[in-house]
């Protein structure tokens, strides 16, 4: 499964016109409004079959295509 | 596709709704006048498993799926608003420990949040700041001991009776949630009275003056918990307030089908009027409109569907714009029965324009629909 590929087709849906970098900063770019994070999670979970906690809860974990996969192989580890 | 309910969910519809009718219906009117949903009420919820129906059994809760929940929400909503609020706080908080509380948080509050041992309030919004909530003035002060907690709160609904608070505050400009006890020291409440609507639901004003908390009460970490958090919890208590808004308008409908068929006017009765006909089908349409968004938000949020948040907001604006205008019509129905207190419906329109201010205002469901929608066509959202 690639991971990285499942998160920028996700990702594509918001940054449909930008060509979103790996370590570029999703939130800082203004384009996400407030259920974005929801979703994200959301998104997370639902495609990856992991859940998300509260101590992953950290935005550091959320911020780039590079942090969401790395929590996301992370969490596939513990799981798997 | 196939809307029907299971035959499960059918026979709990039916228990709820004898429920409702045999214990909360003939006596909402009082709790509205007593400005309080009596102890006993809340103790028959808590039996039935009906105060927190979202907690597994595991916990001790009736662990209902979200359609089941929302039929639940219907038909208390249906007989008493206020007692419906307390579902909708029970469940928020319920939620937020169930869905980002540690294992220590799950093993002690939600069988007692279950079984109401213990009484919940979601404590966001306050004196200066209601839909800014990123901009709550509550403040956290880091200590080796834990946090201390400084601020007031505002509009708690079931504040003045909560054994427990979810708190949102913040420092160092980032915001995060807590867990606070009331017999914290430095935790008091004030009784909010003479409400316009949902009166008899203990709305209270929380006032928080260093109150020190365990490192552990924290939930969510600090900052990027706080929006995943509140508006996770947020998206219940509008999906809850979205079926409490389709059981006010079933009250009402209810109330005027009967007065119209009873009530004679010019010799034969009003329902035989044109013009109050108009009135009914107009109020059924809306009614079985805003249902139909509760079932779709609730089939997508059974589902784990990451639209469900996004419709629940459509189901929540349209369902509580919708109950004060069918209220509105139900009190026109009545006539001058509809303004006295011997008829419930002024009840329901007082209620019912509640609902369009709680767990965000309809004009933020707005912009967010409206954010959502642009942000699908084109692919971008606006921040």
């Amino acid at each position: 499964m690639d991971v990285k590929l499942k998160i920028k087709q996700f990702l594509a849906r918001y940054f449909k016109d930008y060509n979103l970098q790996d370590d570029e900063d999703i939130f800082s770019l203004g384009f996400v409004n407030s259920l974005f994070a929801m979703q994200l999670v959301m998104f997370v979970e639902q495609t990856f079959q992991i859940a998300i906690a509260d101590e992953d809860l950290n935005i550091d974990n959320f911020r780039t295509i590079n942090a969401l996969s790395s929590l996301i192989q992370r969490k596939l580890v513990v799981t798997g | 596709m196939k809307i029907e309910l299971t035959q499960q969910q059918q026979a709990a519809q039916a228990e709820f709704r004898a429920f409702a009718n045999g214990e909360l219906f003939p006596f909402a009117d009082q709790f509205d006048r007593d400005e309080g949903v009596p102890t006993s009420v809340i103790e028959q919820l808590a039996r039935r498993k009906y105060l927190s129906a979202i907690i597994p059994e595991e916990f001790g809760g009736l662990g209902a799926d979200m359609i089941t929940y929302g039929l639940l929400n219907e038909e208390i909503g249906r007989a008493c608003s206020s007692t419906r609020s307390l579902l909708t706080v029970q469940g928020m908080v319920s939620y937020a420990i169930m869905r980002w509380g540690k294992p220590q948080h799950k093993q002690t509050w939600l069988p007692r949040l279950a079984n109401g041992q213990t009484i919940a309030a979601f404590a966001l919004t306050e004196p200066n700041i209601g839909s800014d909530a990123k901009h709550i003035e509550t403040t956290v002060e880091v200590r080796a001991d834990g946090y201390a907690i400084t601020g007031r709160k505002k509009w708690i609904t079931f504040g003045e009776v909560a054994d427990l608070f979810l708190v949102f505050a913040q420092g160092e400009g980032k915001a995060s949630a807590f867990l606070i006890e009331r017999n914290t020291p430095g935790l008091t409440t004030l009784p909010t009275r003479g409400l316009l609507g949902t009166r008899a639901s203990r709305v209270a004003e929380v006032h928080l003056d260093q109150c020190v908390v365990p490192k552990e009460n924290l939930i969510g970490g600090l900052g990027f918990g706080f929006s995943t958090i509140a508006l996770s919890a947020l998206d219940l208590g509008r999906y809850s307030v979205a079926w409490g808004s389709v059981g006010i308008g079933q009250a009402c409908l209810e109330a005027s089908l009967k007065y119209a068929s009873e009530r004679k006017q010019f010799g034969e009765p009003l329902k035989q009027h044109q013009l109050i006909q108009e009135m009914i089908a107009n109020m059924v349409t809306q009614i079985k409109a805003a249902r139909l968004l509760c079932y779709h938000a609730g089939y997508l949020k059974d589902a784990g569907d990451m639209n469900s948040t996004a419709e629940t907001l459509i189901a929540k604006y349209f369902a509580s714009s919708m109950a004060p205008r069918v209220a509105s019509d139900a009190v026109q129905i009545h006539g001058g029965n509809g303004c006295g207190s011997d008829y419930p419906v002024q009840r329901y329109l007082r209620d019912a324009k509640i609902m369009e201010i709680i767990e965000g205002s309809n004009q933020m469901q707005q912009v967010m629909i409206s954010r959502n929608t642009f942000a699908e066509y084109t692919g971008r959202s606006a921040a």
